[in-house]
């Protein structure tokens, strides 16, 4: 991959970025997983490109000031001279040469770091359907048809496509560890595609303020260190004996803050895009879903929900 | 009755706040016995109250300003001190319902009540008599906008004893702003106390704009208007283009909450994206609209303690102007994380980042009219030599945060958070400091205390740096805002720097304090007898200061940028004409206020649905206004004697001081 090279690139190339890394650990800057590392070179490069300006001009502010101090009477003094060609143009070419370089690299790193393109990796993804509520996660492993409250276990190596939606207010789903975030949204689903390279437990928040309970959202990701290991983990979990329908599921709606961490062995299927329609069901426009065959209907919905609001996020 | 009001609103079971109205109570009392025992009342009332005298006006904007700041800065430091205290799973003083309002008490404080004014009312001393009129277009108008700021500020207030504060964050985002997430009145005194002093707003761009357009002195071309003036004229361009949307935005809001409406609730059809993207469309422009101001504030600072011509006048204007236009299409970078494809995001992304050019270009000329200078170091230096160095460090964290890809890591971290601080406080909060120092003779008559200004400053730089830095750490570390409490050992030395910081840049609040105590002592010792204490380049160092009450006995006539820097050296200053025409003026006017009151007594009925008070309240606000508009007594002429009278004293007083200095 590029980041090898980057990282050679950028590593020990300024004594700010090398302080900030220092006493870092657990943050954005000890990332776990190619996205997080990618995003850190981003942060590294940039900086050091900025840097470039920033520092001759703080240098320049302080010997300015001191050299054309009112008591120095040896330094010239031109008080009508106030125009120069030659340095408006170099004043203005120096911005633009650095944001047209960095513009440059933003395009092309946005379109890499695009939360919803699934990670090029030669496994196949693990998909999760998240669920924010008041104040707690719900995961979804809908091919394992299991589902866990403030828990994420997933396998390390393999990489993990989200599927993300909100009960109440919008929140931002975040692994600082293991790079971007983003909103989980009532009635929309967005999606975001991470991966875990290193085993180890990574915690995970809500980045948007959603009432009283946010600051309890909180919740472990766990990167097993082998598929086995995960796959051990998802027979426990099935062996928990409960289940999540539609009465557990509307319990759990509830308010409640530092929520324990719970299993649950099955799911009723379509749950996630239940809980997307949850909303939509008095939309004029959007066709009722028949009580008698609720799931065919509504997963077909949901499709559509899911094309719009996305496409409503785009423009 | 009283609709939803009942007496469970006043929050007697809270300490803080209890102690906090007694000390308002207690001070309001002993103002109010002064006032009697003086016999200042009518004075207040003729004087200020009702007066439409834009230096007045400016004076008790930026009187509301300091007030908003020590209320928000309460805030600031209850805030820091709850996350230093409440960390490793503890809980701190602070509980979630209380916690959560200041929070969002403080942004709403800090942007719309504290800085909107100091901003606003230096424009209002300054713009004026920069350009060399007399007074602004609408004087009433000016007086009614400042009386609806004082109401929002006012509901602000109130809400801290009866009842409660928004508990969302200063952006009030639905659906967690809604009915039914956010069922309290909290809500609905946000979106008055933003809706009243909005339009408040909105008159003010009207007016300046209509001021600087029509009323320049004769030969006053724009690129002749001194650089603070045109970066205010650039602001007010940006609030008359964005403050209405603020405006739709709340009212949709309002209707959400009041009438059922599904504008933004997550059923039938609202979709909460829209207030995300009209409140930013709003909120992006006003921190240019903050900036700016600030910029030009930096620029006449610098000009004149260099004794030079600003360097790349042209420039200056050219790059306000366009970071006034780029300002306006960058408001998606306030959400990358929301799922916008990657081609939305990378455009709001490189358009945010070519707001670094001009803002760079900015800064290059600032350095360059340093150059070959003869740099005086007076605290508006201090401030702005500060300025220059901590903005560019914000400038470049913004420019950071900007990057999606970085974004979607430091995204509403306390990354995030000391960028912004590091740029309002850096650059708007510190430009408005040296403004007020520069200009304070100018309004006032005598200097300030240069000592004490001197001590405010190193306080409030050193602590800035103690008080935010620690958050770009923190940010880093995975630390988001609005956090109440805490559990991470790394976290916590950062914590604890950062609300040393806080207590540090109180006592540089206190220094200044101290320095209009100190500076209203020695005022006569500290007499500004020219009216021009900096030998300035603009016009409004050519009048008296305080200056006179019509600003100009004769319409200066202009050809250059440092018009009096000019007059100065042709030897046209300070010139007695043979006799004097009568002035034009407008009378003061009470119907500012009466409609201010009772559109606060509105919004506070409309909080508590009293609504009898809301529909008395706004036909009184009608009836006042209908009054005003039949009312053909409006103005009166300043007679040549006077005038006589009052340029002969000034230009006694200049020569006097002219032989004391010789």
């Amino acid at each position: 991959m590029k980041q090898s090279k980057v990282s050679r690139l950028t590593g020990g190339l300024s004594l700010g970025a090398a302080l900030l890394l220092t006493g870092c650990e657990g943050g954005v800057l000890d990332p776990k997983g190619q996205v997080g590392i990618d995003e850190k070179n981003l942060i590294i490069i940039a900086t050091v490109l900025m840097l470039i300006v920033v520092i001759p001009v703080i240098f320049l502010t302080l010997y300015f000031a001191w050299k054309y101090r009112a008591g120095n009477k040896d330094a010239p003094y031109t008080p009508k001279w106030a125009h120069s060609t030659k340095i408006e143009l170099v004043v203005w070419l120096i911005p633009c040469v650095i944001i047209v370089i960095l513009g440059t690299i933003t395009w092309i790193s946005t379109h890499r770091l695009d939360p919803y393109q699934p990670l090029e990796h030669e496994q196949e993804a693990l998909d999760v359907e998240v669920v924010s509520l008041n104040w707690k996660w719900l995961f979804i492993y809908p091919e394992q048809g299991i589902a866990t409250v403030n828990k994420l276990v997933i396998p390390t190596g393999r990489p993990v496509s989200f599927r993300l939606t909100s009960e109440s207010t919008m929140n931002s789903f975040f692994i600082p560890q293991l790079g971007s975030q983003i909103y989980t949204m009532a009635a929309m689903a967005t999606r975001l595609n991470l991966i875990a390279d290193e085993p180890g437990t990574y915690q995970g928040i809500s980045a948007n303020y959603s009432g009283a309970g946010f600051t309890g959202m909180k919740f472990d990701t766990v990167a097993t260190a082998s598929e086995a290991d995960f796959n051990a983990w998802v027979d426990e979990v099935k062996a928990s004996g409960q289940a999540l329908n539609t009465e557990t599921y509307e319990a759990l709606t509830a308010p409640s803050e530092y929520h324990p961490v719970t299993y649950y062995s099955t799911v009723k299927s379509g749950l996630f895009d239940d809980i997307l329609m949850k909303f939509m069901q008095h939309h004029g426009r959007t066709p009722l879903a028949m009580p008698d065959d609720a799931m065919g209907h509504s997963a077909h919905q949901a499709k559509h929900t899911e094309a719009a609001a996305h496409a409503a996020v785009e423009e | 009755m009283l609709g939803k009001l009942t007496l469970d609103a006043i929050p007697y079971h809270e300490p803080i706040i209890v102690v906090t109205l007694a000390v308002v109570g207690v001070v309001g009392l002993l103002l109010a016995v002064a006032l009697t025992k003086y016999k200042k009342w009518g004075y207040l009332w003729r004087e200020w109250i009702t007066s439409v005298d834009h230096k007045r006006l400016g004076i008790m904007y930026i009187i509301l300003a300091l007030v908003m700041l020590l209320r928000g800065f309460a805030d600031a430091i209850m805030m820091r001190t709850q996350l230093a205290v409440a960390t490793g799973g503890a809980e701190g003083y602070l509980p979630p319902e209380h916690y959560d309002q200041i929070f969002t008490a403080h942004g709403v404080i800090m942007i719309i009540f504290m800085a909107m004014p100091f901003m606003i009312g230096l424009m209002n001393i300054v713009v004026p008599m920069q350009i060399g009129t007399r007074d602004v277009a609408f004087p009433f108008l000016n007086n009614l906008s400042f009386w609806l700021a004082v109401s929002g500020a006012l509901l602000v207030n109130i809400s801290l004893g009866v009842g409660e504060f928004a508990k969302t964050g200063w952006v009030a985002y639905p659906p967690l702003s809604g009915l039914n997430y956010s069922p309290g009145v909290g809500v609905d005194y946000y979106i008055w106390a933003l809706q009243i002093s909005g339009i408040g707003t909105t008159l003010t761009g009207v007016n300046f704009l209509a001021t600087v357009i029509k009323m320049r002195t004769p030969g006053m071309k724009l690129m002749h208007m001194p650089i603070f003036t045109w970066t205010c004229t650039w602001a007010n361009i940006l609030i008359v283009a964005s403050f209405p949307i603020l405006t739709g935005a709340l009212a949709m809001l309002t209707l959400d909450r009041y009438l059922d409406f599904h504008f933004f609730t997550n059923d039938l059809g609202g979709n909460s994206m829209m207030y995300i993207n009209l409140f930013w469309a709003w909120g992006h422009p006003e921190v240019y609209i903050l900036v700016l101001p600030a910029f030009g504030i930096f620029s006449e600072v610098i000009s004149t303690f260099t004794g030079k011509r600003l360097f790349g006048y042209k420039s200056m204007v050219l790059a306000s102007g366009a970071i006034s236009v780029l300002g306006f299409i960058v408001w998606l970078h306030h959400f990358f994380t929301m799922g916008s494809s990657a081609n939305v995001n990378a455009f709001f992304g490189v358009t945010t980042m070519i707001i670094a050019v001009p803002t760079g270009v900015k800064l290059f000329n600032w350095l360059f009219t340093m150059y070959r200078g003869r740099l005086r170091f007076t605290t508006p230096v201090l401030w702005t030599l500060g300025f220059m160095v901590t903005f560019t460090i914000g400038g470049m964290t913004g420019v950071l945060l900007s990057v999606p890809g970085a974004d979607y890591v430091l995204h509403n971290s306390l990354f995030l958070i000391a960028h912004f601080h590091n740029t309002i406080i850096g650059g708007a909060v510190f430009g408005y400091l040296a403004g007020f120092a520069y200009w304070f003779p100018k309004a006032m008559g005598y200097t300030l205390d240069e000592k004490w200004g001197k001590r405010a400053f190193w306080c409030w730089q050193i602590g800035f740096y103690c008080a935010f830095m620690p958050l770009y750490v923190l940010g880093f570390l995975g630390m988001t805002r609005r956090l109440n409490h805490s559990d991470n050992p790394d976290w916590n030395i950062w914590l604890y720097i950062a609300c040393v910081g806080a207590f540090i840049i109180a006592l540089g609040i206190a220094c200044q304090l101290i320095q209009l105590y100190v500076s209203y002592r020695n005022r006569e010792q500290n007499r500004d007898l020219t009216g021009d204490p900096w030998n300035g380049h603009t016009l409004e160092w050519a009048s008296a200061s305080p200056p006179q009450f019509y600003n100009f006995a004769v319409e200066p006539k202009v050809d250059d940028i440092d018009a009096f820097t000019e007059m100065k050296e042709r030897g046209h200053a300070y010139h007695r004409p043979d006799s004097y025409a009568p002035i034009h003026m407008p009378k003061n006017t009470g119907v500012g206020f009466v409609m201010g009151m009772l559109l606060t007594a509105a919004g506070f009925g409309a909080v508590w649905h009293i609504w009898w008070l809301v529909i008395a309240a706004l036909l009184g606000t009608l009836a006042a206004f209908l009054v005003r508009c039949y009312d053909n007594d409006v103005d009166y002429y300043v007679q040549p004697d006077e005038i006589e009278r009052i340029e002969d004293a000034h230009l006694t007083a200049v020569q006097l001081d002219n032989t004391l200095k010789a």
